[in-house]
């Protein structure tokens, strides 16, 4: 008697503490074998773009802090330089400074969830309270510095909204010295840790191709192998003055683009961001953070795609200006959307208990992807 | 290779289905393509040896607004004719330039050829311009809403002239 088979439909989402926010994924499974998986997004849907039509340049940016939530900073940047490429004004050395120094910080932070997290999404729940611990001692700086944890308001139009606290130099060069360390206590733990390699070596492989084809950016297209960074490949703001590597995949403990490469492309990353603040730290010019803060910020008719590099890839903001003091259009391209898209492609053929550790490796959040 | 140049050649190439290029903006600018024909410009441009756009890094619609503007009784803004716009923002990852494109198509009427076959990663694109627009994307394999309800039938929240309904499936939606 032939077996009837027929696939199962099963529901992940939107109340699955491992989708990292509200995500509703469909997957379709055959056995336990994964024949593909829907995404459904816009659960948090609150339509920032329709928002900042109604807004003035500068109130556009604490809108862009909830964009990625993780990373504040580098969205405040990103909105920033856009703007500022439309008015075409000069910033201030000192400010050039700051705003690297913050966006390095909080590539650590946003990195030091993502791996936290990815370890809580396999079973080992320890190393995420590590990684928070550390991630606590960046908040602090910038709290110190604007009085905000999570969301910052902090880089605008121009300049800052604050100057840094005098301690904040003395602190961050603590804090290095203090983080380098734990990086290897953090390999030790998690990323050389035979049960965790057993779990994501060899899973969700993205070839190099297919990710260039899906535009997929950040940590996730250079786990596949590809040197692709903004702060090299197209800098931006100061990059070009520092000296650090590009860490690609090289898949040492399976396949080039698998989940464990994915992991592990943001430890060494955290690792590069210490040697740019570093470099950076006791370079801080004096100077004015206010001085080139437009009193009123009214571009001229035009249009603009600004990337940068953000924790979680290219962050683009296409902002359209029709002469007013309100945007005509903002179109936020958020790296988390499209690395999403990707994940149909990465987990098809894998076991349905894999899809946690693919979903986990792409390191995305929702406030991006539903904006 | 800069716009300029690429225009030229894209220009030889396709004759009259390149409308022009704007460059007298400020910092950026595009070539105005047949929305018709987008694919197969879009194909050529990432297969040709010396163009290479291996990657869309956004793709945008835009409400131009340009149309009539009148007011109903509610004296809500209302629209009529004019254009929707689609910009794509291509780069070439392997020979390091980039370009912009634009199409328009009239407002009653959006309809665009989908690149989602020459770059996957149009597929959500597309998908986020027809939800917030209504811009129809032919032959897109999954043309769906995606950010808003599947069942959202108050129009098209990022065009110019939307109107927030009061109710959503019989629910009150407070502001």
């Amino acid at each position: 008697m032939a077996l009837k088979t027929e696939e199962i439909v099963l529901n992940m989402g939107p109340q699955h503490p491992s989708t990292h926010g509200v995500l509703r994924l469909v997957v379709e499974l055959e056995g336990e074998l994964i024949v593909n998986v829907k995404p459904h997004i816009g659960y948090l849907h609150r339509c920032f773009e329709k928002h900042a039509e109604a807004m003035t340049y500068p109130q556009v940016i604490p809108y862009t802090d909830r964009l990625d939530y993780l990373a504040s900073m580098s969205n405040n940047l990103g909105y920033a330089i856009a703007v500022e490429k439309l008015l075409k004004i000069e910033i201030p050395e000192r400010v050039e400074y700051i705003r690297v120094l913050m966006a390095e910080l909080q590539r650590i932070a946003s990195h030091l969830v993502a791996l936290g997290t990815y370890g809580v999404d396999i079973g080992a729940f320890t190393p995420f309270l590590y990684c928070f611990r550390d991630r606590e001692k960046i908040l602090t700086l910038f709290e110190m510095t604007c009085g905000a944890r999570l969301l910052y308001n902090y880089i605008w139009v121009g300049g800052l909204s604050h100057d840094i606290h005098p301690d904040f130099q003395r602190m961050t060069k603590e804090f290095v010295e203090y983080f380098r360390p734990k990086i290897v206590e953090l390999n030790e733990l998690l990323s050389f840790n035979k049960i965790f390699i057993e779990r994501t070596a060899n899973i969700g492989i993205l070839p190099v191709e297919t990710a260039v084809n899906y535009g997929v950016t950040g940590p996730m297209l250079r786990a596949s192998g590809l040197k692709w960074d903004l702060r090299k490949n197209d800098p931006y703001s100061i990059y070009d003055r520092f000296d650090f590597d590009i860490q690609v995949g090289k898949g040492e403990m399976g396949t080039v683009g698998d989940s464990w490469d994915r992991y592990f492309v943001r430890v060494q990353e955290m690792e590069e961001s210490l040697k740019i603040i570093e470099q950076a730290i006791d370079q801080i010019p004096e100077g004015d953070v206010h001085a080139a803060v437009p009193r009123r910020v009214k571009p001229p008719k035009g249009t603009v795609y600004s990337r940068t590099e953000n924790p979680k890839g290219e962050l683009g903001y296409f902002i359209i200006s029709d002469g007013s003091v309100n945007p005509a259009r903002v179109k936020v391209r958020g790296p988390s959307f499209v690395n999403l898209s990707v994940l149909a492609e990465l987990s098809k053929g894998h076991l349905v208990a894999d899809l946690i550790a693919i979903l986990g490796s792409t390191d995305i959040v929702l406030g991006e992807v539903d904006r | 290779m800069t716009s300029e140049e690429i225009y030229n050649i894209l220009q030889t190439k396709f004759g009259d289905k390149i409308l022009g290029f704007e460059s007298e903006l400020p910092v950026e600018s595009y070539i105005v393509a047949d929305p018709m024909a987008i694919k197969d410009i879009c194909l050529y441009l990432r297969n040709d040896e010396n163009l290479k756009f291996d990657t869309l890094m956004c793709l945008s619609g835009v409400d131009d607004a340009n149309g009539e503007k009148s007011k109903d009784e509610e004296d809500m803004d209302v629209i009529t004719g004019g254009t929707l716009s689609v910009y794509y923002n291509l780069d070439s990852i392997e020979l390091g330039h980039k370009i912009n494109l634009k199409v328009s198509t009239p407002r009653e009427d959006p309809k665009v050829e989908s690149v989602e076959s020459v770059w996957k990663c149009a597929d959500w694109h597309e998908r986020e311009v027809f939800d917030m627009f209504g811009t129809v994307f032919l032959n897109h394999p999954d043309l769906r809403r995606i950010l808003m309800p599947e069942d959202w039938e108050a129009g098209y929240p990022l065009r110019k002239d939307y109107k927030n309904p009061e109710f959503y499936q019989g629910m009150k939606i407070p502001y």
